[in-house]
């Protein structure tokens, strides 16, 4: 009854919606569908029984245990939990059976609606090859490439040199830049076959690929359209997601520094015409690659709700979620192209479990012991999926939020960002913030140039961290400095009834020593009412602030600039410091001669038997985590095999 | 960060006047003589000496080795200028055997009657008792006089057991008669790689039963903390150690006649939780680590566990509730299913007992599915052992309070700070199974050779395997939402900090030894 009153502006579609998904996406849909009124159902793995998504639906159904083809990939199950629960809508989130035409197939047979576009769209898009096809008839710029069933490695290093190296290669059912491998040879091209056609098979039960010319230093620009059931088609303006590590996105914005007018509509023109050429309906995004003079090539087309949808949201003010369903129902577009506004600058930054220092972020798994989103800021919107205490296991994405910022310029949304990095609290998992705060105030992000090729380029030895400037240095050290006295000088607060009389001995001066990586700086500080004033390394700095020693966030005012802060630093006293330099450095145990996976996951295949030799380089074996498929090599030369893993999960032995 | 606090006394096993060797003393004793200095220039002098230890030779011999000197390491676990070193000026009586010096070794009748005045200063005043032990052993030339020398001081910590708490710090080999000094004490720290308890050395050792062994694998601080369960911490290196020690003080009351001490806190208490609504996995097979449900509760995440890597099925340790000082006992789900074995009785009920001694309330968080079974067990003496567990619950009056978090299974329900041993407050969650066994174990035993043993289990599981039977019957206070726990046990602590409990009078009481 409420629920009705509640909606009684916004019309009449679904009663209950079964939400195929889990995580950030499945929370994001419900929202909506709270907000038009519409129960909701939703399906979980055993191990995610108590996860977000579980909790904030109206009911939920187990489909079956943690690996997802079991579970969120089940299509039994899922068809089993829409029957039992009554849903007369499927939203299939992004991912999962999201593309999957075979499930989109049942629920027509069953006369439940798929929230998306329909069965033959999903096909003709799905398959990378035909989507080509269909795109070079609509009149859409196109990639040279092969548009072909590959079914060796042979065939495909013939069709590599046909097309001319470089060329990329990857599955064609898999959506986004997962399975993509790019290959500068007949070596890598064979190594990229077997590689793409296992993951495939693995995810997808659908090993064909695809290979074409790869556009070296290309940016990747989507266009977002939305199209009804009636032959209407709009097109929502760009999304600009060059910032990427593994082909995977990991910072996006819209809209796009680069294009002009003229491009941006050019491009919204075409990818309307594709819509319509496959009779579109729902939200749907079609990837551009973008080259340096503006020309642009279609890359394909993602038949689904797509994970950067909310900075669209912002600069357009639509709920895409809220669309799709409408046009689910059967309900007219209510927009018309030129009601489609750009409203100021949305930046979206993809915060992952995962450590940013090993190849721009390896999936890292562990509990989130402290987890608190900056969402008291403003015009900040957090789509996550977790709450403190969650897990991130190896089951699923790593992906712990998407952290969006806006405001009425670009410079305006980036400052918010930075802000909202650093109010960000995750403890008990590896996480990539360090690596997004570096993205987002890097002088080339900030002038917009960028590409695909953003994070190799400006970081050709990886990512090493943030370095400190001087003064940056001085006023982290005084914060940790002043932060330490503070927690001495609180457990001199020792309240109650003491049967010695507390008289805190009245120190006002203090000698320290800070270490900060290698390094060690000594310091002196004094204190007058609340402000610490602290020389260090040849500068003044002052601190002051409301110290609350239980918060993991410490607002401070240094040098009178806010800042907020969040560090664990080793303080010691002077004298501490001195002793220190007489203890021993214990030397770590020598692991060069084991073989460790940089990440949990499955062993899939293992490449050798205990007693073989192996050289340096060759594989040891492979590793799956997170869908992808990582070898294992020997690093050092000439060496016997001893031990080998027997089950997966195991993933730690010596060779 | 001991400064507000009344000055501790500090044992010095080695105080630094060992330091001084007698020849130069004496030596500079004459020079000082023909000088005709004034009594004061010679008391200057011999203080500066003291202070100098066993000169800079001495002291780099003792970095070289990785170890810091008696003076710098008490320098370091007190705030500067708040020591005063109680004779200064004793002088060593047996450094005339020519042996080498070390700076810090208990060696001999001397030194033991300087720690034995220290120890009952101690304990007339009421101060706990920190000893740093370096020591090699008796010194054979010594004869008797050292082993009265350790008799001595093995009295003093019995006596002061229970009336100061007493740490040992062990910085360095010690070994014979010496180690019964730690023993005796409350708790004892080791320092990796430099330090060693052991009654007998390696080559006594291989000399005795032809094994052979390193003097880290005898009694190293890997062995003490994790086999033997002798040390309760080993820290990195003498500084980690010392400092760490501070922070562990710091939870401590100054005797048993003190409350448990309440320090500034600035986490809520009346602080929600959520994490816990889901923390105890759905299927009861499943592990969870009790660590992550103490630190959330506990203020600032701040928990001193004790004895972290010895009997994991059972963690104890210290945190504060705010801010006051708690001692937190938890079986471990993620080890032996959190089992209570023989050595996680003997290391639980030890805790329980120093907190009991020491005012500090005690908090239990239980999910233990019983005692380990097994020959083993049974040969060791678990029913002894697990007994002492059962008895230091019941003897304490120190304010309990209990959260069943899962299973609470059988006797080692009652063990576990039951309603039934005067636990104040006894809470269940959602999640507790309060019962006799789990079901599949009883539908066995009772439904023996009869089929639907599935829908047995069911029915047990309906009936017994949840928190209400206990609580009808009064066995636990309230069943609580989990994200309230932190907010319930710090109201309960208010109310409980006025309480006072007596226990028969008796001379002392007969723990099951």
């Amino acid at each position: 009854m409420i629920n009705r009153s509640v909606c009684r502006f916004l019309p009449q579609t679904f009663d209950k919606i079964l939400i195929a998904n889990r995580g950030e996406i499945a929370c994001r849909v419900i929202k909506t569908c709270k907000k038009m009124g519409i129960k909701t159902v939703a399906v979980h793995s055993d191990v995610d029984s108590s996860a977000v998504h579980v909790k904030m639906a109206d009911e939920a159904v187990c489909v079956g245990p943690a690996p997802t083809n079991k579970s969120y990939l089940n299509m039994d199950a899922i068809m089993d939990a829409i029957r039992a629960t009554g849903a007369q809508a499927v939203h299939p989130g992004y991912g999962f059976l999201s593309e999957n035409k075979e499930f989109a197939k049942r629920l027509a047979a069953e006369d439940v609606t798929f929230i998306g576009p329909d069965t033959h769209a999903i096909q003709a898009m799905g398959d990378k090859i035909e989507s080509k096809l269909i795109a070079k008839a609509a009149q859409v710029n196109t990639i040279p490439g092969f548009d072909g069933v590959v079914k060796t490695a042979e065939e495909a290093v013939k069709i590599a040199q046909d097309i001319g190296y470089p060329v990329m290669i990857k599955a064609s059912a898999g959506g986004g830049g997962k399975g993509m491998r790019i290959s500068w040879n007949d070596e890598e091209t064979r190594e990229g076959f077997r590689f793409s056609s296992q993951e495939a098979a693995s995810s997808f039960g659908d090993d064909r690929l695809l290979i074409e010319k790869y556009i070296d230093n290309p940016r990747h620009i989507e266009i977002q359209v939305l199209a009804d059931k009636h032959g209407n088609a709009l097109w929502l303006n760009e999304r600009e997601c060059s910032i990427q590590r593994r082909n995977q996105k990991v910072v996006e914005e819209a809209p796009s520094t680069f294009l002009d007018p003229t491009t941006r509509r050019a491009m919204g023109e075409q990818a309307v015409q594709l819509a319509k050429a496959v009779q579109y309906s729902s939200a749907g995004t079609v990837e551009f690659l973008v080259d340096s003079n503006r020309n642009f090539y279609f890359l394909e087309m993602n038949t689904r709700l797509q994970v950067e949808h909310p900075i669209t949201e912002c600069i357009t003010g639509l709920d895409l979620v809220e669309q799709m369903i409408r046009v689910a129902k059967g309900y007219q577009l209510k927009h018309k192209q030129e009601d489609i506004p750009i409203n100021g600058w949305a930046i979206e930054s993809r915060v992952y479990a995962e450590d940013p220092y090993k190849s721009f972020g390896l999936p890292s798994i562990g509990r989130l012991s402290q987890y608190q989103e900056p969402i008291n800021l403003s015009k900040v919107r957090v789509d996550s999926g977790i709450q403190e205490g969650s897990d991130i296991s190896i089951y699923y994405d790593p992906m712990i939020s998407k952290l969006v910022t806006y405001g009425a310029t670009r410079a305006e949304a980036l400052a918010r960002m930075e802000d909202a990095l650093d109010n960000y609290v995750i403890r008990g998992v590896t996480h990539n913030i360090p690596l997004l705060r570096e993205i987002i105030t890097h002088p080339r992000f900030i002038s917009g140039d960028i590409s695909t090729n953003f994070l190799p380029e400006v970081y050709p030895d990886g990512f090493k961290g943030h370095q400190l400037e001087a003064d940056k240095r001085r006023e982290l050290l005084a914060s940790a400095a002043a932060l330490y006295i503070t927690t001495q000088l609180r457990s001199q607060k020792v309240l109650g009834s003491l049967r010695v009389p507390s008289s805190p001995i009245e120190c006002n001066h203090w000698e320290l020593c800070v270490e900060l990586g290698e390094g060690h700086h000594s310091m002196e500080v004094t204190k007058s009412g609340n402000v610490y004033t602290v020389e260090v390394d040849g500068g003044k700095v002052e601190v002051s602030g409301q110290w609350n020693l239980a918060s993991p966030l410490l607002p401070l005012t240094i040098n009178g600039t806010d800042r907020m802060l969040q560090f664990k630093l080793r303080v010691l006293s002077k004298l501490a410091a001195e002793l220190n330099s007489y203890m021993p450095e214990k030397v770590p145990e020598d692991t060069s001669s084991i073989l460790r996976s940089p990440m949990p996951g499955t062993v899939v295949a293992v490449s050798v038997k205990p007693g073989d030799t192996v050289a340096e380089g060759q594989e040891i074996c492979v590793i799956e985590a997170m869908k992808m498929q990582n070898s294992l090599t020997a690093s050092t030369p000439q060496c016997a095999v001893h031990y080998v893993p027997h089950s997966p999960h195991s993933h730690t032995f010596i060779h | 960060a001991v400064r507000a606090r009344p000055p501790l006394a500090p044992v010095k096993h080695g105080a630094v006047a060992a330091a001084v060797p007698q020849t130069n003393l004496r030596r500079d004793c004459r020079w000082y003589s023909v000088s005709h200095l004034s009594v004061k220039e010679r008391i200057d002098k011999k203080r500066t000496a003291a202070l100098v230890g066993g000169g800079q030779k001495r002291i780099d011999a003792q970095h070289k080795r990785g170890k810091l000197t008696a003076r710098e390491r008490v320098e370091l676990l007190l705030d500067p200028e708040s020591f005063v070193e109680s004779d200064m000026f004793v002088e060593h009586r047996c450094s005339d055997f020519g042996m080498e010096q070390d700076s810090n070794k208990v060696t001999g009748r001397t030194h033991a009657s300087d720690l034995c005045n220290i120890m009952d200063q101690a304990m007339t005043v009421g101060a706990p008792v920190i000893g740093l032990n370096d020591s090699g052993g008796a010194r054979i030339q010594e004869g008797v006089e050292s082993l009265a020398g350790y008799a001595d001081i093995f009295l003093r910590n019995v006596l002061a057991s229970g009336v100061v708490p007493q740490i040992s710090l062990i910085m360095g080999p010690c070994a014979g008669g010496a180690v019964y000094s730690p023993a005796l004490t409350d708790f004892t720290f080791m320092v990796k790689d430099t330090s060693y308890l052991f009654i007998t050395g390696p080559d006594v050792v291989k000399s005795v039963t032809n094994e052979d062994v390193t003097q880290e694998e005898l009694g190293g601080a890997k062995t003490h903390t994790t086999v033997s369960g002798v040390a309760h911490h080993a820290f990195e290196n003498d500084v980690e150690a010392l400092l760490n020690m501070r922070e562990f003080f710091n939870f401590l009351p100054l005797s048993n006649q003190d409350p448990a001490p309440i320090r500034e806190s600035h986490d809520p208490s009346d602080r929600l939780v959520p994490s816990l609504d889901t923390i105890v996995p759905f299927e009861t097979t499943k592990a969870y680590d009790m660590l992550d449900i103490i630190q959330t509760i506990v203020d600032e995440r701040d928990f001193f566990e004790i004895m972290p890597n010895y009997a994991k099925n059972i963690v104890v340790g210290f945190a504060r509730m705010n801010g006051r000082t708690v001692g937190i006992v938890g079986n471990q789900p993620k080890v032996a299913s959190g089992c209570l074995d023989i050595n996680s009785s003997v290391k639980g009920a030890r805790f329980v007992r120093f907190c009991d001694a020491f005012n500090i309330p005690i908090i239990t968080f239980v999910d233990v599915p019983g005692f380990l079974p097994g020959t083993a067990q049974e040969y060791g003496g678990i029913i002894r052992h697990g007994a002492k567990l059962l008895y230091a619950f019941a003897e304490a009056t120190v304010p309990k309070i209990t959260v069943i978090t899962r299973k609470a299974y059988g006797g080692a329900y009652d063990v576990m700070s039951s309603k039934h041993l005067r636990g104040d407050v006894n809470y269940a969650w959602p999640s507790a199974e309060v019962a006799v066994m789990g079901a599949k174990g009883a539908v066995q035993i009772i439904f023996r050779g009869k089929e639907n043993q599935a829908e047995a289990e069911a029915e047990y599981v309906e009936k017994f395997a949840n928190p209400f039977p206990a609580a009808v019957r009064g066995f636990v206070d309230d069943i609580i939402e989990p994200s309230t726990t932190r907010k319930k046990i710090c109201r309960d602590l208010e109310v409980l900090a006025s309480k006072k409990q007596v226990n028969p009078w008796k001379k002392h009481a007969n723990i099951p030894l």
